[in-house]
């Protein structure tokens, strides 16, 4: 199948003088043309064919558009995940000292336990429930009769044992087919016990994928919880929200190191190492930072319509990412200190790690990269590999949708579909109490020139001419695409991890940083370039081919008789 | 670390704090993949086919591939009909497996997708096959998916030709690594045994690095010899919550006699293999294999004082954990606490009965959680914990030994290509406990004590 072999040939076979995927005059050459995407798609049913194509982009100097987030077609090996991972797994299960119930059978609470690196860690050991996990267990009875009565009897046990302030639960799929009414149960439980619960009507068959999950706890976290403190203002200047920061490998606290330097007051975070106590005082900051668009994007804008606090995009992953981010926040608040703190700690921070910096980049140089992850990754380590000196001939996101590729101009445009209906939209007005606006409108409206204030401009922008852009990138599309571009090094999960080693190729976990991290910040960016540069450099690539391959057995000369 | 759990235990009903089980559809991907040329579908929403691939990922470090029906919202309601059949067609055209092994999920169980009339009516092309299994996830564990996707394989394609049964053993080994069934397969050919293995994982999930991937690697066992399992004259059924239904289930349809035993885990129960083929082959056990066993029984004598009288807690599947009980018994450790999540009166009746007849006072509990085996250890606390990574938390929190074995193991590598099974097995378990409880003893010994011969 595929390209290469319709030719009969490996791609291996071809002679490439280096990589395949050269830069000519800033247009990423070879590669993939669209005869070759037609090829390529024309191994599919005709179905299958007429779904993907719109799913793919080979970048032109045009405006162009995506498919995303829509179905992926049954059969079809993707990545994706389910409502509950975005809920549960992704946006409250780093929340330290709320205890996440997980009510259904016993696997969605098994496998999002401990398995996403979100760190945290807490004052009190008592008030950071992360090493824990909880499940109802759901059995046949449950199912027939039932799952309220074990729902509201773990609620009072964990109660007792744990004594946390508030609980989440997280439904998974059963529970809606078989009607168990979560808010009921919460509600109940509130008043028994007086602790907050909220409940997140997450099942897994909810949306297309874990972005579904996303909006769902974002909404939950917004309406039950944000602007449910005391605070009525930050006790120090400079007040932020970090949203979309999951703390995995220890990223957020990299990024907070640098921020708390140059004079910054974090709130809440959310939600790496976030906690409810903090969460509930983020109305009071001044701006909120959003990392991961995708994952959190909603209560950014619910956030600026309630309190009247402006988000500002930020990518802290990469140099020159986080020297921009710092710059464009120091230029928000407008403070000439601010402003030559700022530059104080960029100057110093890049000295420092810029020799180290070279070392790596030398091993890393002329080198070419896939980078598909999740809804934000695929575009934020672009800047770090660039760094490098790697290329990113192709990059995607697993569960992202139109405005992350195309940027948030196109969000008016996206017409709701039957699967995106089925997520609740919240609707918020200014809030009575607390809404201010933080900065006067027509200085906002001037920054928006500037800095991306209140916007996203998405993936596209920043990839090459002739570069390829896929959503939802699947099993078959990975192994015929390898084949086409030879790429140096696979930025991917877990799932597609091996499927490229076995290939010879290195692949670089970018959700869960193959254990390793931080990968944000000054000291993530020194980090990732020594685990990228021991991926390429390793002698174990050199054993694959046994010496005793393609020689002969037997050697010997011929005497003349 | 987990600091919030209390010494003193209460009675819960509620559910399960840090379960030792997974669910059912998890243990039927593992099983199908034990099939050659065979795609595991997972009929359900698509975090749980991500969730399964991600775990076994993690645990074999090795390529899992697995296709999902991708239900939506709608699929629940009109049902997963038009999503099976869309995937089928769509895996067999994209990924061209031999056969797709199809397991449900607590989704499509609820609401009562009925497989084979599905089936009945996709289109499958000739030649390909697709089996199915009911793996709903509210019963039972992953055990009991691994047992009942092995048992669809029985239904689907075990075939009895009538003739007179040939002199090959079925042996169906139980949700154990590639490693472990590499070893099997090496005593019993020992033996001089022809032999059936299913499901049979390795050279699947414990594939070589050749710089060329290979969907479908070289392992598995075939379609043609699972076929041909009803024509053996038994079969080994290798721990009875993950292998015995499928045994008794080919005895019922091929009448081929099914004999249970233990997961073969220690010197006792490898014996008890051998016997059963020696005496139902009338084959004489190879020296090559008596000198094994002879070794490990000189090691076990030579080394008896690093683990004699040592308190063990032990948690896991029931199979590799009854396996386990059993050797440390040998070894003259004291099992205290023996836990497993999978729920069966059987596996605290049997481990009960090997406690008992030790002279050994100890906790057994099936259908447990981890919450309650550190409450069992605070109480009465341990020298060394044998389970799977999840006790890592237990063990830091209680400053315990922690030796891996059994699923999942997610923090180290290897052990998914060596075996503890057999006689070699048991030498490694040994090299394994000896060296964590020796390399705490030198760890904590005084400058005065520190011994260089141990």
């Amino acid at each position: 199948m595929g390209l290469d072999s319709d030719l009969g040939l490996r791609a291996s076979d071809l002679e490439f003088q280096g990589s395949p995927a050269t830069l000519l005059e800033g247009r990423i050459c070879y590669a993939l043309d669209a005869k070759e995407l037609e090829r390529l798609l024309n191994n599919y049913p005709a179905k299958v064919k007429k779904n993907r194509k719109q799913h793919i982009l080979i970048k032109d100097s045009e405006r162009q558009q995506i498919e995303a987030n829509t179905r992926t077609i049954p059969g079809i090996i993707t990545n994706r995940g389910c409502a509950f991972a975005g809920c549960k797994g992704v946006v409250l299960g780093p929340i330290k000292d709320m205890v996440h119930i997980v009510h259904g059978p016993v696997g969605c609470a098994f496998y999002s336990w401990g398995t996403r690196r979100n760190k945290a860690k807490a004052a009190d050991p008592k008030k950071n429930f992360l090493n824990y996990c909880f499940s109802t267990d759901m059995q046949e009875s449950d199912i027939v009769f039932g799952g309220e009565k074990k729902l509201a009897k773990m609620i009072d046990e964990v109660v007792e044992v744990f004594k946390p302030e508030a609980i989440t639960i997280s439904a998974t799929c059963p529970v809606g087919l078989i009607g168990d009414d979560l808010s009921a149960v919460a509600k109940a439980a509130e008043q028994k016990h007086g602790v907050k619960v909220l409940s997140f009507n997450c099942e897994g068959y909810k949306g297309v994928s874990q972005s579904a999950g996303h909006h769902i706890a974002n909404n939950g976290l917004m309406e039950r919880v944000i602007g449910q403190g005391e605070m009525n203002e930050a006790s120090a200047k400079y007040a932020i929200n970090i949203l979309g920061e999951y703390n995995i490998g220890g990223d957020g606290w990299e990024i907070e190191r640098v921020l708390d330097e140059i004079g910054y007051h974090v709130i809440a975070v959310m939600t790496g190492d976030g906690s409810y106590e903090e969460l509930k005082n983020a109305h009071v900051a001044e701006l909120n930072l959003v990392q991961c668009h995708r994952s959190i994007n909603y209560i950014a804008g619910m956030l600026e319509t309630k309190y009247g606090t402006p988000w500002l995009k930020v990518n802290f992953i990469g140099i020159q990412n986080t020297i921009d981010s710092l710059r464009n926040m120091a230029l928000y608040f407008g403070d000439e200190a601010l402003i030559n703190k700022t530059e104080e700690v960029i100057a110093r921070e890049a000295a420092r790690i810029e020799p180290v910096m070279e070392q790596y980049r030398k091993m890393c140089a002329g080198k070419t990269a896939f980078c598909f992850v999740g809804g934000s990754r695929g575009h934020h380590y672009q800047g770090l590999f660039a760094e490098l000196g790697i290329e990113t001939v192709l990059a995607g996101y697993e569960f992202a949708h139109r405005d992350d590729y195309e940027g948030r101009e196109v969000l008016p445009g996206i017409k709701p579909d039957a699967d995106s209906k089925n997520i609740p939209e919240l609707h918020v007005s200014p809030d009575e109490k607390f809404f201010s606006l933080k900065i006067p409108a027509e200085r906002a409206e001037q920054l928006k020139q500037q800095i991306p204030l209140s916007n996203y401009r998405g993936l596209i922008p920043d990839m090459k001419d002739g570069s390829v852009i896929v959503d939802d990138l699947n099993h078959f599309e990975t192994e015929e695409l390898i084949r086409i571009f030879k790429p140096d090094i696979f930025a991917s999960g877990i799932k597609d991890k091996y499927v490229v080693q076995k290939m010879g190729i290195p692949a670089k976990q970018l959700h869960s940083y193959d254990y390793s991290g931080p990968y944000a910040g000054f000291n993530g960016a020194v980090k990732f370039a020594e685990d990228v540069s021991a991926a390429f450099n390793t002698p174990t690539w050199n054993f694959i081919t046994p010496p005793w391959k393609n020689k002969p057995l037997l050697t010997g000369t011929v005497h003349n008789a | 670390m987990l600091d919030c759990t209390p010494q003193e235990i209460k009675e819960r009903s509620g559910g399960k704090i840090n379960p030792a089980k997974t669910c059912q559809p998890v243990g039927a991907m593992y099983a199908a993949l034990g099939i050659h040329n065979c795609l595991p579908h997972s009929h359900g929403s698509q975090g749980c086919c991500s969730y399964h691939r991600m775990h076994l990922t993690r645990h074999f470090r090795d390529p899992i591939m697995a296709s999902t029906s991708s239900f939506t919202e709608g699929a629940c309601v009109f049902g997963g009909g038009a999503n099976l059949k869309t995937a089928i067609k769509n895996v067999f055209a994209i990924y061209n497996p031999d056969i797709m092994a199809v397991h449900t999920t607590c989704l499509t169980e609820t609401i009562g997708d009925d497989i084979p009339s599905i089936l009945s009516s996709a289109e499958i092309p000739p030649g390909k096959l697709v089996i199915h299994a009911n793996t709903p996830s509210y019963v039972g564990s992953h055990i009991t998916g691994f047992a009942n996707m092995t048992k669809g394989m029985v239904n689907y394609l075990a075939e009895s030709s009538g003739e007179p049964k040939r002199e090959q053993v079925n042996i169906i080994p139980g949700f154990l690594n590639p490693g472990d069934m590499r070893e099997i397969k090496r005593l019993v050919r020992k033996m001089g045994i022809k032999l059936i293995m299913f499901p049979d994982t390795s050279g699947v999930v414990d594939s070589p690095m050749t710089g060329e991937y290979k969907m479908y690697p070289n392992g598995g066992a075939t379609v043609e010899d699972i076929r041909d399992s009803g024509n053996s004259r038994l079969t080994l059924a290798l721990g009875t919550f993950a292998s015995a239904d499928p045994a008794n289930q080919l005895e019922r349809k091929c009448k081929v006699p099914a004999l249970t035993l233990k997961t073969p885990i220690g010197v006792k129960a490898t014996d008890e293999l051998l016997l059963a083929l020696r005496n139902k082959f009338a084959r004489e056990i190879p020296a090559e294999l008596e000198e094994e066993r002879g070794q490990l029984v000189d090691i076990m004598t030579d080394t008896h004082f690093h683990f004699h009288g040592k308190k063990v807690g032990i948690f896991g599947d029931p199979d590799v954990v009854i396996g386990l009980t059993e050797f440390v018994l040998s070894l003259g450790m004291q099992p205290v606490h023996v836990l497993t999540g999978t729920p069966g009166g059987a596996f605290e009746r049997e481990v009960s009965a090997m406690l008992q007849e030790a002279g050994v006072k100890g906790r057994v509990k099936a259908e447990g959680d981890l919450f309650e085996l550190h409450q069992y250890l605070k109480n009465e606390p341990v020298d060394l914990l044998l389970g799977t990574t999840y006790g890592k938390y237990i063990a830091k929190a209680e400053d315990i030994p922690l030796v891996r074995i059994g699923f999942p193991v997610l923090d180290r590598s290897v052990h998914s290509y060596l075996p503890v099974v057999g006689y070699k097995g048991a030498m490694r378990i040994i090299e394994m406990i000896s060296n964590a409880l020796l390399d705490r003893a030198d760890r904590d010994a005084s400058d005065e004590d520190f011994e260089l011969v141990m």
